[in-house]
This record gives structure tokens, C-alpha cells and sequence, in this order.
């Protein structure tokens, strides 16, 4: 036994010390290097510039609350979408609170079936889509804000309407954000 | 439930056969120390670090010494760990000017990572630096699971030889398995995943105006290399608090399913090796056929549930399937089978919060669990872990039919079996009895989020995570407490190597005996017969002795959803 420890004291040391070097920076500066190079706008975290200022990110939600905006899901991160404490609500399925606030979202949405994730916190709290459903769902509000024909706020829908992969990989979605901008004339097709 | 929801899952499942071989090839040429493609680029450095670490790749082991090394190799990186998390506000990259880390959550973390649990009792993205999530952590996704296969390695060598008393080189295994296996793989899925948008910088968050003309801040890091050996090396310990929910780590549903599949592939391909080393593939072919049987079975009743959603919410005027705590990108099929394949597998990644899960959905990833991670199971644990049911059941044959049980070619015996038991006893023991303490004390009952039934699942979760080392949680449970911080550490401790070291004890015993030819009397296994035996054992022996904590937690939560009965 004691001969098994003292063999292995300067192995241990070593292979650790070279596996942290090689694995624990090498391995991610090299990384670095191959995404600063090749995908730097995917790298940096996707970010949306408008005339110099960065507006957010393409894979993050952001809060909307305004009549004239798509509202994306309900958030747990933070104070809601707060980029620096991803969270889902963690409440269980015969949650008190879950249903209390589930009540309150509805009778906010307004009557009828709400489609269901917008009404569910997203796992990521920082969700950036919707389904079309939820989309379509908001469009006579934003049409009424903005005095505009509901058609029109239904074709912005469709042309940013992403389906699953091949089909069957994922669900159809829509990026509240891209939606929001196309509203404002930010963003053309 | 929707046709393209099952075709996701069979599609999955498909890949992984087609990938089982070409991967059991791959892994049994560095089993066999043979020469690879990849020999003239990183042999030299290969031997550079064994010449630097006084290694003689050539001077095999017994299991004593193997087990030895790997303890002190692992004790080693622990203590590492530690320091940096203790130290991090005074060493370089951390840009966001973290403060150290607390000493119980620091043992936690070091321990966590060091068991290949990856339990996180914290919150990613607002405690630790990027020097830490990169050496502190990062390492341990690569070394943690070189050890788990470096380990299965060695049990397959004492199935596959003859009276011999050495099982392999300890230091030679997990260098070959780092640079030749882990590496590589992490170098190319981390690619495609930044291509996908996965960040890789060393910037620690930018500031957004957002449309509305509010300020967010949005934190990044170098993600994406922590984020590919996270899923391949069944790690599951995420950058951010949402793990693979955060739109960062998890961009897309093409992402997510190379995911799952990375998750899976090294497992599912160790079986094949376990085959060829053994010296017939079909034995492979039978485990990794009981495995995927489970798997399949788990995998629908998640979907199911999921897919039929909540009662209550119903109620509420809420229709269809369960998307609390879903990503919509993902969508209900996509979440279902990551939480099936990250619990059968030793991962704990999430892209959805289990704890949200409807009662009987959220119950499959806790059976998986309990099960010791065998359907499928994490790099080399899977494997190793379902050896030892395999060992069980020609036991259990052995007495039906009254011959002594011998399995590939060696004879199973008294010495086998006790040490199976006491590998396979751990589990329960320590998981039903860290939950109960924590159910009646008060430092224990202060940390579940949930009330009613759902709160004891989120504390029997919690140990069952630990102990099985897989590292997803019921994450409304408050960890970061001395009380489970403390003893979660040592429930996952306890839950690696005191599996680790009875198995290997397995191995240098079978690789001292004699091969022993297959008879007409002897039990096959390989045929449905075994595969269906297999099955029985692992249910009956593995999940059996939880059924009562999972009628106190997750059934009792079911009969409450249905009844609209709320906490």
C-alpha cells in the first residue's frame, strides 16, 4: 500500500498539473482563437447593433410590456430577463404559487384558451421566442396600438415564423425581438 | 404527443446504433493501446507527458495500485479546484470582479466535479470567474470522465484475461483517453457549437439598451468549451445557473440534439469495446439492447406525461402539454427526451427545469437515477455499473437452474458477487437515508422550495442526484446551505469510488482466474432470454427498494395534480 501511494505522489502531481495547462487553458484559448477568428459575431454572443448601440442579443429575451411590442413568455431570471441570473421558476405541478400566478397572467391576457407558453415561465427565464400561437394571440393588441391592419402584423408573423428543423427536430417558433424590431421598421425582410 | 415527437426519439436512437460501432472501435484501440490517426499529431505529446510525469506506459498495474493512483490523481485535481475557488477574486479572469467562494460551497463544487456529478449548488454566472470555470472546472469535465472510462477499461481487462494479475496502466489510460477520445471531440463539437452561437470570449458580460430603452445586462464567457466536454464527458455541469435551458449553452434544436447525442455517444460505444474486448461483440450488443429497452420505456412515459400536461393549469385555461420551465425552441418532445437521456446517463445538463416537470414525468428521471445510471449510463460508469447487474444476473440464473454462474468466459463466485452487492447496496442506502434525515431535521426541511409531497421530491432528488452522481436537480431546493452543500459532498463522494473500488476489486479478481470455455450447460448471454433477465434484475434489484420514497413523493404528487389538490 505504501509503495502504491509513493509511486503515484509524482505521477499525480505532474499528469494534473499538465492536464490544467493543457485543458484548462490551452484548450479554451484555443478556442478563443477559432471563434474571435471564424464566428465572431456568434462568439460575442450574437449581439444586435443599431446605429452603434448594442440593443441585445439575438438569442436572449428581453422584456417587453408596452401594448405596441410582442410580449414574449413570463420570466424567473432575476426581476424578469435578467441576463446575469438565468432561472426557471422551479415550482412544482400542484404548486400554490404556480397557480396563483398562472390565474393572474390569464385574467391579464384577456378570456379563452392562452396558448400555453404564455402563460409558462421558460426553463432559461431568458426564453427568446414564442410559438406563432402566442404571436397570433397579441395581434389585435398591436394592430389597436399602433393603427394598423391586423394583416399586416400577421405577415411580419409569418415571415419570421421558423419551423422545426427537417421537420420534426424542434417546434416552430418566432424571436419576440426580431418581431418587435420589424415593428418598428428596424428590420426588413 | 405528436409523430414528429416520436420521430425525434426514434431518429436519436437510430444515430446511436449507427455510431455504437464505429465509436466501440475507436475506444478499443486505445483500450488496446494500439496506434491511432491521431498518433503523429499528439503522440509526441503523449510521451512528453509521460516522460514528465516519470510514467512508464509499458509497467501495468494491479488493481491495488490501479485503484491507488486513481484516488491520488483525483484527490490531486480536488484540491486544485478548491484553491482556485477560494482564491479566484485574486487571480486573473475574472472580469466581473467575483468575490472568492465560500469554503462549504467550495468543497461542494470541488467534490462535485471531481465525482463526474457536476451538481451545482450555485449559480454559474454569478460566482464563478472565467479562470475558474475554465481550470476549475472545465479540467475536471475532461479528467472525470477520462477516469470513468479509464475504469470501465480495466474492468474489461479482467473479464477479457487470463490468470493474469495486472488490469492496465492507470496514467497510460486516462492520457490516451484525454488526448485521443476527449480532446478531439471537444474541439470539434465546440466549434459547431460556437457556430451556432454558443459565445467563446473572455469578456465577462456586455450592457444591452433594450427596445423599451431598459438597461440588461447580459452575461458570457468562454462557453462553449466548457459546454462541449460538459455533454461528451457526461459531466453536466452548466456556465450559467439555467444550464443547457440558457439560450447560450443550448441555441437551437439542432444544438440540443447534438446534445443528447453527445451525451450518450462515448456510453453507448463503450459497450461495443466491452464486446470486442471480451471477443465477441454480440455480448456488447445484448447490454447495450437491455440498456436501450429501459431507456425506451422511460423515454415515453416522460413524453407522455409531459405531452398530457398539468390538470390544474388545464383548469386555468391553460391547454395541452406542460411548458412550465420548457424552452419553446425545444418544445415538449426535445425536453422530454433530454431529461430522459441526461438521467439515464450519469449527465445532469438540463434544457428544462425537472422541477416543473408534471409529477409522474419528473418521477422517470428520478427511477433513472435510482437505477445507478445504468440505462445508458455516464462514460465508463454506465458500462461498469451494469456489469455489475450482469454479474447478479448469472447469479440469479445460476440458481435457478443449480450450476455455478459464469459470465464470458469466467466463472462468477462468492468473492463477485458479495462485492457486486456491496457496489450496487451503496446507492440505496445512502440516498433513503440522507433523505430521511433531511426530511425530519430542520436544517434539512429548511431548503425545499415546493410545498406538500413535491418538497420531499425535491430533497429525495437532490440525494439521489448526488449519490448516483449525475448532478440535475429539483433546482427550487436551496443546496447552498452548510447543511446539504456539506452533505451532499459527501454523498457524491461516497456515491463514486465507493462503487469504484469493490468493481475494480472485481476486476483484478476475474483477471486472475482461468477462461473457462462455454458448455452445453452454460447460460447464454447474448439471446432475448438474457436481454428480458437483465431487464428484470436491474428493475428489481436496483429500483424495488425505492418504491416507497417515490409513493411519498412523486405518486402522492400525481394523485394530488389529478385531484387539482394544491400546496
Amino acid at each position: 500500500m505504501k509503495q502504491d501511494i509513493l509511486t503515484g505522489l509524482r505521477p499525480a502531481l505532474m499528469t494534473g498539473l499538465l492536464f490544467a495547462l493543457l485543458l484548462g487553458l490551452a484548450y479554451p484559448f484555443a478556442l478563443l482563437g477559432v471563434g474571435q477568428a471564424i464566428f465572431p459575431h456568434q462568439a460575442n454572443g450574437s449581439l444586435v447593433v443599431e446605429r452603434g448601440r448594442i440593443v441585445g442579443s439575438e438569442l436572449i429575451g428581453q422584456a417587453f410590456a408596452a401594448d405596441r411590442y410582442f410580449h414574449g413568455r413570463p420570466s424567473a431570471a432575476g426581476k424578469g430577463y435578467d441576463g446575469l441570473a438565468s432561472s426557471g421558476s422551479n415550482l412544482g405541478p400542484t404548486s400554490r404559487v404556480l397557480a396563483d400566478r398562472v390565474k393572474a397572467d390569464v385574467a391579464a391576457l384577456g378570456t379563452g384558451q392562452v396558448p400555453a407558453d404564455l402563460a409558462t415561465a421558460s426553463g432559461s427565464g431568458l426564453d427568446p421566442d414564442i410559438s406563432p400561437a402566442a404571436a397570433d394571440w397579441q395581434v389585435d393588441r398591436i394592430a389597436k396600438a399602433r393603427g394598423i391592419e391586423p394583416a399586416a402584423v400577421r405577415r411580419i408573423i409569418a415571415s419570421e415564423t421558423r419551423g422545426p428543423v427537417l421537420g420534426f427536430i424542434g417546434d416552430a417558433r418566432v424571436n419576440v425581438l426580431a418581431l418587435n424590431r420589424r415593428l418598428d421598421g428596424q428590420r426588413s425582410d | 404527443m405528436s409523430l414528429a415527437g416520436w420521430a425525434l426519439i426514434l431518429v436519436f436512437i437510430a444515430i446511436l446504433l449507427l455510431l455504437a460501432k464505429p465509436m466501440g472501435a475507436w475506444m478499443f484501440a486505445l483500450y488496446e493501446g494500439r496506434r491511432t490517426p491521431l498518433h503523429p499529431l499528439l503522440g509526441p505529446v503523449e510521451t512528453g507527458f509521460y516522460r514528465l510525469s516519470g510514467v512508464d506506459p509499458a509497467a501495468e498495474q494491479d488493481w491495488r495500485r490501479y485503484a491507488v493512483h486513481m484516488i491520488l490523481f483525483n484527490l490531486g485535481l480536488l484540491l486544485l479546484t478548491y484553491l482556485i475557488l477560494r482564491t479566484q477574486a485574486w487571480l486573473p479572469f475574472n472580469p466581473r470582479g467575483l468575490p472568492n467562494v465560500a469554503p462549504d460551497l467550495a468543497f461542494n463544487t470541488a467534490v462535485s466535479f471531481t465525482t463526474n456529478t457536476n451538481w451545482q449548488s450555485y449559480a454559474g454566472e454569478a460566482t464563478m470567474s472565467q479562470l475558474s470555470q475554465m481550470v476549475a472546472l472545465t479540467v475536471h469535465n475532461f479528467t472525470s470522465a477520462a477516469t470513468g472510462i479509464a475504469l470501465a477499461f480495466a474492468l474489461f481487462r479482467g473479464f477479457a484475461r487470463r490468470e493474469a494479475a495486472i488490469i492496465g496502466n492507470f496514467w497510460a489510460d486516462v492520457t490516451r483517453i484525454t488526448l485521443y477520445l476527449l480532446l478531439p471531440l471537444s474541439v470539434l463539437f465546440a466549434v459547431f457549437l460556437i457556430a451556432n452561437g454558443v459565445p467563446q470570449t473572455l469578456a465577462g458580460s456586455v450592457d444591452a439598451t433594450t427596445v423599451e430603452g431598459a438597461r440588461q445586462s447580459i452575461a458570457l464567457g468562454p462557453v462553449a468549451s466548457q459546454e462541449a466536454i460538459k455533454l461528451l464527458g457526461t459531466n453536466g455541469g452548466g456556465f450559467f445557473n439555467a444550464n443547457s435551458a440558457h439560450p447560450f449553452e443550448n441555441p437551437n434544436a439542432l444544438t440540443n440534439l447534438f446534445q443528447m447525442l453527445s451525451i450518450f455517444l462515448i456510453a453507448v460505444g463503450l459497450t461495443w469495446t466491452f464486446g470486442k474486448a471480451v471477443g465477441n461483440p454480440r455480448q456488447g450488443w445484448a447490454i447495450l439492447a437491455a440498456m436501450l429497452i429501459l431507456f425506451l420505456v422511460g423515454t415515453s412515459v416522460v413524453y407522455w406525461q409531459e405531452a398530457a400536461g398539468n390538470p390544474v393549469l388545464h383548469g386555468l385555461g391553460i391547454p395541452g402539454g406542460n411548458m412550465e420551465g420548457k424552452e419553446v425552441r425545444f418544445g415538449i418532445a426535445g425536453s422530454a427526451l433530454y431529461a430522459a437521456v441526461t438521467t439515464a446517463a450519469s449527465c445532469g445538463a438540463v434544457n428544462a427545469m425537472h422541477d416543473s416537470f408534471t409529477a409522474l414525468g419528473g418521477m422517470v428521471p428520478l427511477i433513472n437515477m435510482q437505477l445507478g445510471e445504468v440505462v445508458v449510463g455516464g462514460v465508463g460508469a454506465g458500462v461498469y455499473g451494469f456489469l455489475l447487474f450482469a454479474i447478479l444476473a448469472v447469479f440469479v440464473a445460476g440458481l435457478m437452474v443449480g450450476r455455478s454462474p459464469e459470465y464470458v468466459g469466467k466463472k462468477i463466485e462468492a468473492r463477485e458477487v458479495k462485492l457486486a452487492v456491496l457496489a450496487i447496496a451503496v446507492l440505496p442506502l445512502v440516498i433513503l437515508g440522507f433523505t430521511a434525515l433531511s426530511a425530519v431535521l430542520p436544517a434539512g426541511l429548511a431548503g425545499p422550495l415546493n410545498k406538500g409531497p413535491h418538497g420531499f421530491s425535491e430533497i429525495l432528488y437532490a440525494f439521489t442526484s448526488g449519490v448516483a452522481n449525475n448532478g440535475s436537480a429539483f433546482a427550487g431546493l436551496t443546496a447552498a446551505t452548510p447543511w446539504y452543500d456539506g452533505l451532499l459532498g459527501v454523498a457524491m463522494w461516497i456515491g463514486r469510488f465507493f462503487v469504484i473500488i469493490p468493481m475494480l476489486a472485481i476486476a483484478g479478481s476475474l483477471a486472475a482466474k482461468k477462461y473457462v470455455p462455454a458448455g452445453a450447460g452454460s447460460f447464454p448471454t447474448t439471446g432475448p432470454l438474457w436481454i428480458g433477465l437483465l431487464v428484470g434484475i436491474v428493475l428489481i434489484v436496483g429500483g424495488l427498494t425505492f418504491l416507497p420514497s417515490l409513493a411519498l413523493g412523486p405518486i402522492a404528487d400525481h394523485l394530488a395534480m389529478i385531484r387539482g389538490q394544491l400546496f
